[in-house]
């Protein structure tokens, strides 16, 4: 009987860490489900549903990997939950200078006119002394795309934009 | 007509590549009947190519004119198309009847000429742009053996490449 849990694991950013970890998953016999692997300043973060026989062999068998690499291991017991995707149907896009308390604007306001986050990142580009701020989000905009729009129009000033279009699926 | 059963990756014959139509018989007709059939079935989609239920000739159906604010030049059967003009590119998100539980960014040409015939052994051609190029590339695709998930690019590295200012 395998189960499915969730993997998280944080550590300094080094070359073959994801090599090292899914080849240990591999040869513990786990399958991966979905993951998201990406370096977040000069950390290494991924997260990874992985289906295993039982967390403590799964961090047994991490364990040697976390050692050597200094990395943080969580491990969470997970609903199965593969094939649920949602497909985004809008998209919002915001940049410009760097101002506090934007993610949080954004996400406020498009939440209360109806939109689902599947996905959001964050980066800050630009240079030291004139950063700026990148922001992506997709979703599912229960109340239609044109809401979110009024609703973060107000935002769009003071050197920042933002973007909102829908995304249109084609299947075929 | 007949709802056919949809060949699904990694189905090989997904791969192969289709030959030309040469005969604008009677079994064609059936067949296109049976593909349009199929595609109606299914997920809303706006196209489907002859290869999708294992017919492995150079047919595919494009309908977008169900879609709100879509440029469209109605229901087309295309037979044998061929692009000649390809204009710039934008990129955008596909799915596939052929490859359930997932969907994807791609980028397309935005604006295509096209040539085919029609059900009928007619010359058509067409001036072609947006969501309606995108499905006509999709589903030509298939025709080559080609899926959505050869053409797959990062979301990640897409951010001012979108055309965002066109909605
Ligand atoms: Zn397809």
């Amino acid at each position: 009987m395998l189960n499915w849990y969730m993997l998280t694991l944080v550590g300094k950013d080094r070359p073959g860490i994801v090599a090292r970890v899914t080849t240990t998953l591999f040869e513990a016999g786990c399958n991966l489900g979905e993951t998201s692997m990406i370096r977040l300043g000069r950390n290494f973060t991924v997260m990874m549903m992985v289906q295993g026989r039982d967390a403590d062999r799964l961090r047994g068998a991490l364990q040697p990997v976390v050692d050597e690499l200094q990395l943080t291991l969580h491990i969470d017991a997970i609903e199965p939950g593969l094939h649920q995707r949602l497909v985004p149907d809008v998209c919002i896009r915001v940049h410009g200078a760097d101002r506090a308390g934007i993610v949080s604007q954004v996400t406020s306001r498009a939440e209360q006119a109806g939109l689902n986050i599947l996905d959001l990142e964050s980066d800050v580009g630009g240079t030291e002394a004139e950063p700026i701020y990148i922001l992506q989000i997709e979703g599912v905009a229960a109340q239609g795309v044109d809401a979110i729009r009024a609703a973060l129009a107000p935002l769009q000033s003071d050197g920042v934009k933002v973007y909102v279009h829908a995304i249109d699926t084609l299947i075929g | 007509m007949t709802i056919r059963d949809i060949l699904t990756y990694p189905d090989e014959r997904l791969r192969q590549v289709s030959g030309p139509v040469v005969q604008f018989d009677a079994a064609l007709q059936a067949n296109i009947d049976d593909l349009e059939e199929t595609r109606l079935a299914g997920p809303a989609a706006v196209g489907i190519a002859a290869p999708q239920i294992g017919w492995f000739q150079r047919v595919v159906i494009v309908d977008v004119s169900g879609r709100k604010k879509t440029r469209s030049h109605g229901h087309l059967v295309l037979i044998n198309p061929e692009i000649t003009e390809w204009e710039g590119f934008v990129l955008g998100r596909e799915g596939c009847l052929s490859v359930p539980d997932y969907t994807g960014n791609v980028v397309r040409a935005e604006r295509i000429q096209l040539h085919a015939l029609d059900r009928e052994g007619k010359e058509q051609s067409f001036e072609m742009e947006g969501f309606e190029a995108r499905a006509v590339q999709h589903e030509m695709d298939h025709l080559d053996g080609l899926l959505f998930l050869d053409r797959l690019v990062s979301r990640r590295q897409d951010l001012f490449q979108r055309k965002v200012y066109k909605e």
